[in-house]
């Protein structure tokens, strides 16, 4: 299958820069996938994870904390806040980021602020879901 | 003249400064391999969100941009943010940062301009204090950070985005020492408000986006984290050539001990051959005119 070239960069360095096959990346009004030739795109993103397949058909997944996504002829780029292996990512992770998100909501003053804190709170929360369905699975 | 034992003594004291200078030169250049990888593992990031906003932006009419690209069509209020470091003995470093921001503060002063500082590290705000003690909004120290953070660059730009949003200032510059190498650090002067699109990267998108949500969210949202990248950039680059400059500057301290051990052990020498060539003149002497 056809590969273009993807990049994953945090503010502290660049984590993945390759081709790919095919990337599923969680934007902010649902997740989509990336593929070779995808049409210009623009989106933020929702705390979610990122799914790779590379060249190879193998899979590799990563937790990212909002940021943008970017494609444009070159390849797809994303700007993330925070990106971790899922591997990584334990229950306290989890549990952090859920008090984060509830203390934000809580500071909210502004209606602005608690619609934005109010709708990041719920994304956290469907991601504590899914980390926790996937434990009991396994 | 002097004493042979205040000879030794200056000797001991020039040594035990040049064991000083010597270890600070060591740490510097550990510490200078860790900031300079950061530094540029930092770089792709800084470099992907001037694309990315360069492509958002040129789809971007002028009137309907926000105000963090459009700015607010006045050019009466400058901030600048002099970004320098916690300590000094780093050779010209601080001082050659903040004397970028002065002249840029005099002229601006001299076109009748307000000009308003916001320093963070605590040696730029002693050097600038003497003359702009007025001038100076705030000062952020870093002093207890031992790894610089992406959290910290934000902090930095929450502050400015806040000072923007409350109307304070028109335009704000950052000053900072781009690390180029352990010999040069270049001080340099940032337009981040209103934004500055690099303008050959604009020049090559004229792909038509697509955006989810809406252009205007996403534009709103990539400002702000815009400025926290160039912020952290600086402060990174700021980083790395401090540690640059203070090793280099601990090179020269150490070789100028050494020279002047040699040059005082050479004079310390002398003078005790001298004194024995004295004595030996008096006893024979003596022992002549018995």
């Amino acid at each position: 299958m056809a590969t273009f070239n993807f990049e994953l960069v945090s503010p502290e360095r660049l984590l993945f820069a390759g081709p790919v096959e095919q990337v599923v990346v969680p934007g902010a009004e649902g997740d989509f996938a990336v593929l070779k030739d995808h049409a210009p795109l623009m989106s933020s993103l929702r705390p979610g994870v990122i799914v790779v397949t590379d060249d190879k058909n193998q899979t590799q997944r990563l937790f990212v904390r909002g940021g943008f996504a970017d494609v444009s002829p070159s390849g797809l780029t994303i700007l993330a806040e925070q990106a971790v292996p899922v591997q990584e990512i334990t229950d306290e992770f989890i549990a952090v980021e859920v008090k984060a998100a509830e203390d934000e909501f809580a500071a909210a003053s502004t209606e602005d602020e608690r619609r934005v804190s109010q709708e990041r709170l719920a994304q956290v929360l469907a991601l504590r879901d899914q980390f926790l369905s996937r434990t009991h699975v396994q | 003249m002097a004493s042979l034992k205040d000879l030794r003594n200056r000797i001991a004291s020039v040594k035990a400064t040049q064991k000083i200078t010597k270890a600070m030169q060591m740490v510097a250049a550990a510490k200078l391999r860790r900031a300079q990888s950061a530094a540029e593992a930092a770089r792709p990031y800084a470099e992907r969100m001037g694309v990315v906003l360069a492509n958002v932006a040129s789809g971007v009419t002028a009137s309907s941009a926000p105000r963090l690209l459009a700015g607010t069509g006045k050019d009466d209020v400058h901030l600048l943010v002099v970004f320098t470091a916690e300590r000094g003995l780093c050779g010209a470093f601080n001082s050659s940062i903040t004397r970028l921001a002065r002249d840029r503060a005099n002229t601006l002063l001299a076109q009748g301009k307000t000009v308003k500082i916001l320093c963070v590290g605590k040696k730029g705000y002693d050097l600038l204090r003497r003359q702009f003690a007025k001038h100076i909004i705030e000062v952020v120290e870093l002093r207890s950070v031992r790894t610089l953070a992406f959290e910290h660059g934000d902090m930095v730009a929450r502050k400015i985005t806040a000072l923007f949003d409350a109307g304070e200032f028109d335009v704000a510059t950052i000053f900072f020492a781009r690390f180029r190498s352990v010999i040069q650090q270049i001080p340099t002067a940032q337009q981040i408000i209103p934004a500055e699109i690099p303008a050959a990267a604009a020049g090559g998108a004229s792909v038509s986006y697509e955006y989810e949500p809406e252009e205007s969210d996403i534009l709103e949202a990539l400002l702000p984290r815009n400025i926290a990248v160039q912020v952290f950039r600086a402060l990174l680059e700021n980083a790395a050539s401090e540690q640059g400059a203070r090793m280099s500057a601990m090179d020269s301290a150490t070789r100028n001990a050494g020279e002047m051990i040699r040059k005082q052990t050479m004079q310390y020498n002398r003078t005790r051959q001298a004194m024995i060539t004295k004595e030996l003149i008096e006893i024979i002497s003596g022992a002549e005119a018995l």
